[in-house]
């Protein structure tokens, strides 16, 4: 009786296991063994800065040689020449893109119109009043910009402003989708003009709800080369493909400092939030 | 008529005291307007004046911007000042047009033509409702217009007239049907005949004896409209629970009340598109409660639409010292004020002003799992279980958790022992699901 449940199962058990060896050897797909390695040497954030689904669709593109290891914005210059040195291919250039903040109206000199009480995120004060700050287009600084960011490269200042450290900003753009007021943009790092304000209201008024507002006043306009800066519905628009043509002298006339000329980071001026208060 | 109404719900304190016993009264004109030409949901009005144009009351200042659309009017003689940004009660900044009001003006308006609906189409009073501006008075500004034209494909045997008015404070809606119940029935003629229904119900809550009493002195012979008094009970005047009161029918999960053959309108709305076909001037003033805990002296105002907060809390003698919140609507539903230049528009139906005593709590406890937002959320969704999903952003979960169902009445804020803004978490939810969709759709 034994004997025919041993007989039972083994058959069985070596009948499935001709079938899986059979099938092991039918349908081997081979893939080329440096994806796994290449993937390895990513940063294994899957965070899609890329473009791509995650590192290992980076790692197979990159061994296609359809992809050039600087086009992952994680990696620092050391692992992406590793890559590149194991490949044996170019690294290639890509240029270093970051988050900016289209709003300068840290608490110092935009005016709170109003007490905001209820949830602590921008998500949800929002929807109330469009939240306490006297400009409505502008940063309401709850921070879920700083919550949203994968890398720590987003911290709140101490005057409500979040601030970029563009050494650790990946250009993922999880800040671009967190921010309600859209007030996030992904841009190369050495774009160095930039327009800090999103208030579409004209003239001296502006002033009233922030001190750093575009009073869309036009002499950025005239300072620049042909073309490159516009106002358009009540904001200064820079046209970034003529952006080689850009100067400081564009900046210089500005009333207001909502145009900036940038030299790396954002808000240089704006004093850290000091560890105890982070905490 | 058996009475059926809805399960779940909850009792919040009326405080309608304040203001049901005052009769409504006419505001005088302020010195400036604002109107923003997005006073509804659906497509903005296209400007058509400029700055420097002369306007008579009910002239058009905006013009409707298809079929989704109504356009806006002048609600008072004077010229146009400026056209800028300006703050609009939803909290964002909206393209508004400023009027100065010329101080001597009579406040005639134009001679023109008042429609007589006997000899209209109904394509043509749909066209007369539309270019009349009139939107739907209960605070969701939805064009009353295209409520007339329900899609060919559905029967409708049932107009549903809201008189419910189950927001703390809220009075105007129960001042119209108490001191105007002729207009409301003359509303409610129109809209049967241009429905091509037999049969009316306005539901009224019973805490207002008065307007049931007057609805029914004057109620027409010649139409089937019945007077229903419903449980006093918040939300008995969202769309959905109305109709399940009076019917007993539910309307499905993310369909309109059309396909269960109704169309419910505000009474508010039925006045206004009687007075249309009445006097034939558009909808350039509504009636606003004032009133709270927080303001000198309540009262129920007709005011010209545009006039801003500021003028209108003025008029009542301005606020108390203890005033805390300004709010444009009710108390479950309204919307905080961060800007008393803000205008009141079509859709206000109230300014509540609370004082300080009266505005909750800020500390913000644990969930404790008692269970009472389910027993008060009127859809019968798992607010306890949706607030924990938003608070860990899985937006996506939370609808299939049914979130489009949620009205955002607060019913689950307000019973919350623990103060945990769920209504506010699942606003917020929205706004971000429908970015996300509108991203992935892009």
């Amino acid at each position: 009786m034994i004997f025919q449940a041993i007989l039972i199962l083994g058959g069985t058990g070596l009948v499935f296991a001709i079938f899986i060896a059979v099938a092991n050897k039918k349908f081997k797909v081979w893939e080329d063994p440096r994806i796994d390695v290449v993937a390895a040497m990513l940063p294994q954030a899957n965070c899609g800065a890329c473009g791509l689904p995650g590192c290992r669709a980076f790692a197979e593109r990159a061994v296609e040689g359809t992809m050039e290891p600087a086009g992952c914005p994680v990696s620092n210059t050391d692992q992406i020449h590793s890559i590149a040195a194991f490949l044996g291919i170019e690294a290639g250039n890509a240029a270093k893109r970051v988050a900016r903040l289209l709003c300068a109206g840290s608490t110092d000199v935009a005016k709170q119109r109003a007490e905001y009480r209820g949830l602590s995120t921008c998500a949800a004060a929002t929807p109330v009043a469009g939240g306490g700050k006297g400009c409505a287009w502008g940063c309401l600084g709850l921070g879920d910009c700083a919550v949203s960011c994968d890398f720590d490269a987003l911290h709140m200042s101490a005057t409500g402003l979040p601030v970029v450290d563009v050494e650790k900003c990946t250009s993922c753009g999880d800040c671009v989708d967190a921010c309600p007021k859209g007030l996030f943009v992904i841009q190369p790092l050495d774009h160095n003009l930039l327009v800090q304000c999103k208030n579409l209201v004209t003239g001296d008024s502006v002033l009233e709800a922030c001190q750093v507002a575009c009073t869309a006043c036009g002499k950025c306009v005239l300072d620049a080369a042909e073309g490159l800066i516009s106002v358009a519905s009540g904001v200064a628009v820079i046209e970034y493909d003529l952006i080689a043509d850009a100067e400081e002298r564009a900046i210089e006339r500005c009333p207001t400092g909502a145009i900036v000329w940038l030299q790396g980071a954002q808000f240089a001026r704006l004093p850290a939030l000091s560890s105890a208060e982070a905490a | 008529m058996a009475f059926f109404g809805f399960a779940h719900g909850v009792h919040p304190p009326e405080e309608k005291e304040l203001t049901s016993g005052l009769p409504i009264r006419r505001m005088p004109f302020p010195d400036e307007l604002v109107l923003p030409l997005r006073q509804h949901a659906g497509k903005p009005a296209t400007l058509c004046v400029k700055v420097g144009d002369k306007v008579e009351r009910g002239d058009p200042i905006g013009l409707a911007d298809g079929f989704m659309s109504v356009p806006i009017h002048a609600s008072a003689a004077g010229t146009v000042t400026a056209i800028d940004w300006w703050p609009h009660p939803d909290g964002t900044m909206a393209q508004a047009v400023h009027i100065a009001v010329d101080k001597y003006a009579p406040q005639v308006p134009r001679p023109r033509l008042v429609p007589r609906w006997e000899g209209l189409t109904v394509d043509e009073v749909v066209k007369a409702v539309q270019s009349a501006g009139v939107v739907g008075l209960g605070g969701a500004a939805f064009p009353t217009h295209v409520k007339l034209a329900p899609p060919k494909d559905f029967t409708v045997h049932t107009l549903i007239v809201n008189g419910a008015e189950c927001e703390p404070y809220l009075t105007s809606d129960h001042r119209t049907m108490v001191e105007y119940p002729e207009r409301v029935h003359f509303g409610c003629r129109i809209m049967m005949h241009t429905l091509g229904v037999k049969k009316a119900v306005i539901g009224v809550e019973k805490n207002k004896p008065d307007a049931i009493a007057a609805l029914e002195r004057t109620k027409p012979k010649d139409l089937d409209i019945t007077i229903m008094p419903l449980t006093v009970k918040y939300p008995q005047g969202a769309e959905k629970m109305l109709i399940q009161s009076v019917t007993g029918v539910e309307v499905p999960s993310g369909k309109l009340p059309v396909s269960v053959g109704v169309v419910v309108q505000n009474v508010g709305s039925l006045a206004a598109v009687a007075e249309v076909f009445d006097t034939g001037l558009p909808l350039i003033e509504r009636i606003v409660t004032v009133t709270g805990h927080g303001l000198r002296r309540p009262a129920n105002l007709i005011v010209p639409v545009g006039t801003k907060l500021k003028d209108l809390l003025t008029y009542c003698d301005g606020i108390t010292a203890d005033a805390a919140e300004v709010i444009i609507g009710g108390p479950m539903m309204g919307l905080s004020q961060a800007n008393l230049e803000a205008p009141v528009i079509k859709g206000t139906t109230g300014v509540v002003v609370l004082a300080s005593h009266e505005t909750r709590g800020e500390t913000v406890y644990p969930c404790i799992h008692c269970g009472r937002c389910l027993d008060a959320c009127p859809v019968f969704l798992n607010p306890s279980w949706l607030g924990d999903l938003a608070r860990v952003k899985r937006y996506d979960d939370m609808a299939e958790f049914h979130l489009a169902d949620c009205m955002l009445c607060g019913s689950c804020s307000y019973v919350c022992p623990s103060n945990i803004p769920l209504s506010q978490l699942f606003q917020a939810s929205k706004v971000m699901l429908r970015r996300a969709q509108q991203a992935g759709a892009a």
